[in-house]
């Protein structure tokens, strides 16, 4: 279990993380999710006692990460994969993991063949390693000790597709076995397939958190029409609340309640649905807004609006 | 690759369903982080041509004491004093980048998350880099021993051994002390280029200009024992201090090597591993 209370951290007059308090429970896959800065890394950071926080406390299986007697043992690793010496091959990166923990030293090959790194990969220079290859590697140093924990930092960076999802089988095993396991990304729909549970971050703060079955519940209606303003002023009529991008509308209403308004207002519609999870994009999307400069052409729904309208 | 990774994935480990925290491990040894450390000297690239460079170094020099010293002159101190000249730079390099790397190459977010006490893992480093001194003091008198004898059989004299078992403490004393100077300075500096030209600037530059200073200024030539450590590291390696000698060594290193220690151990964990 990892609970993080409280917890603040000030660079100067910038708050990077601020009053952060959430709990990842064992058994699950806890996502943590926020846009590229929001301070995703340096929670990370203070839960594993790298960086101390200005208030609040971080304590892994009841204990603060600087008080545990062999923290490999217990809690898995893995904040930047490339964080490793250039110099060094991939088996002596495992190694040295292993023989500080004090593990036996056939613990190194097992793991190597765990992440399907071939004997020459791990016998390579990790200078000339692939991002992908040094997630792998990164992974196999976390699961050296058998950890209960696992903390990892946008892990699925850099892997291939088959990587992807052979990191989200191993992590869902890994939490079906009854381990803790928490791991950021800045990627919606990436963290959706594995996460049990939901950590939402924006600027330092959380603003939202919760199991994903609550967080992905259905949020109204997404209805999508060629006359949006008429059908957004009927269902204002209505007493409905509405969110409008171009010409789809998200409605805060069951489906058949916003059939009925267009209906009767003799709106033609182009599609009309249960907006699932649209809650949570929305929310994602508006904490991404500020940072992704080149706008939003990677959201699916907007892409596909686009197509409709052209 | 896809057929390999999906099949692997259920067996990875064998205990996360323990769920409370190791309670009963012990806390992890210094010994075996100073293992760790020693081999984190001489693991990388660098590292292996650095210590190959240590015996290369040896013999070098070595051959260059035959070759050019004047024959009379031949004798056991000669030998080690001139193997100690590149070795002690080589060990003092080893030393900068063995605290370095953890910020230049980044690998301190493992190290520092697998021991997450700095100043443990500091320690261990000065702990590892002493051995090693001591490794090397073995070497260069071995290497010494071997030239001193050949040496002395080509010029057809007699080996002069002028080295007792004090001037091997001496000479170790020294390395140590020289080692710890790129210590100190890899822990302040934190970066492997700056911190290796520190070095190099403690070592030739500094010394070039003190000796120059206390030439023409004669309140610096008495001066110089007692506020330039580099000096009394030299007549360290020379053996015999007196004890004036040792209160001179001890004031400038408490003055270059205890307080910058100090200073650079507490900013240093204090900072960031980005």
């Amino acid at each position: 279990m990892i609970r993080v209370e409280d917890v603040t951290k000030r660079y100067g007059a910038h708050t990077a993380v601020d009053h952060v308090t959430f709990t990842a429970e064992p058994g699950r896959v806890t996502g943590f999710l926020g846009p590229n800065g929001a301070g995703k890394s340096t929670t990370m950071r203070v839960i594993v006692g790298l960086t101390p926080p200005t208030t609040g406390a971080a304590h892994v299986l009841g204990r603060r990460f600087t008080d545990l007697p062999n923290p490999g043992l217990d809690v898995g690793v893995l904040l930047d994969a490339s964080a490793q010496h250039g110099g060094r091959t991939g088996r002596e990166i495992l190694t040295l993991a292993q023989k500080t923990m004090g593990l036996r030293a056939g613990r190194v090959e097992e793991m190597i063949d765990l992440v399907s790194l071939t004997e020459s990969e791990a016998g390579r220079r990790v200078r000339d390693y692939s991002l992908g290859m040094r997630q792998r590697l990164g992974i196999a140093q976390a699961l050296l000790g058998e950890p209960a924990v696992l903390i990892l930092d946008e892990p699925a960076n850099g892997l291939d597709p088959a990587g992807i999802r052979w990191m989200r089988d191993l992590l869902r095993s890994h939490a079906d076995r009854g381990a803790t396991v928490l791991l950021s990304s800045h990627l919606l729909h990436e963290i959706e397939v594995v996460a049990d549970d939901l950590v939402v971050i924006g600027n330092g703060r959380i603003v939202a958190q919760g199991t994903k079955a609550e967080l992905l519940a259905s949020t109204g209606t997404h209805v999508r029409t060629r006359h949006p303003e008429r059908l957004a002023v009927a269902l204002q009529g209505a007493g409905v609340v509405v969110h409008q991008r171009d010409l789809a509308l998200r409605a805060d209403a069951d489906p058949e309640r916003v059939g009925q308004v267009a209906h009767e207002a003799g709106i033609p519609l182009l599609e009309l649905r249960t907006a699932d999870g649209a809650g949570l994009e929305e929310l994602f999307l508006e904490l991404t807004a500020d940072t992704q400069r080149e706008g939003l052409d990677h959201n699916p729904i907007h892409a596909h609006q686009q197509g409709a309208a052209a | 690759m896809t057929s390999t990774t999906a099949a692997v994935a259920p067996q990875a480990t064998a205990r996360p369903h323990d769920t409370t925290t190791n309670a009963v491990t012990p806390r992890i040894a210094l010994p075996r982080i100073v293992g760790v450390e020693l081999r984190k000297s001489f693991d990388t690239r660098s590292g292996l041509w650095l210590l190959a460079s240590i015996g290369l170094a040896a013999l070098v020099t070595t051959g260059a004491v035959i070759a050019w010293a004047p024959t009379e002159e031949f004798r056991y101190s000669q030998f080690t004093l001139a193997i100690g000249m590149p070795m002690s730079i080589i060990l003092a390099i080893i030393t900068v980048l063995s605290v370095t790397a953890e910020w230049s190459q980044r690998s301190g977010l493992t190290t520092f998350t697998l021991v997450p006490h700095r100043g443990r893992v500091m320690v261990a480093k000065a702990v590892s880099a002493c051995l090693v001194a001591v490794a090397a003091t073995v070497v260069a008198f071995a290497v010494g021993a071997l030239g001193n004898l050949a040496g002395a059989a080509m010029a057809g004299i007699t080996p002069v051994w002028d080295q007792d078992l004090a001037d091997v403490g001496y000479f170790a004393l020294g390395i140590m002390s020289l080692m710890l100077v790129g210590f100190t300075l890899g822990a302040l500096i934190r970066n492997s280029a700056g911190a290796v030209v520190a070095y190099m600037l403690y070592a030739f530059v500094a010394p070039g200009l003190l000796a120059f200073l206390a030439f023409n200024q004669p309140w610096f030539r008495d001066l110089r024992p007692w506020v330039d450590l580099k000096y009394n590291q030299d007549a360290l390696l020379n053996g015999g201090l007196s004890t004036e000698q040792w209160s001179q060594l001890a004031v400038t290193t408490a003055l270059w090597l205890v307080l910058p220690l100090v200073i650079a151990v507490f900013t240093l964990r204090r900072s960031e591993v980005k």
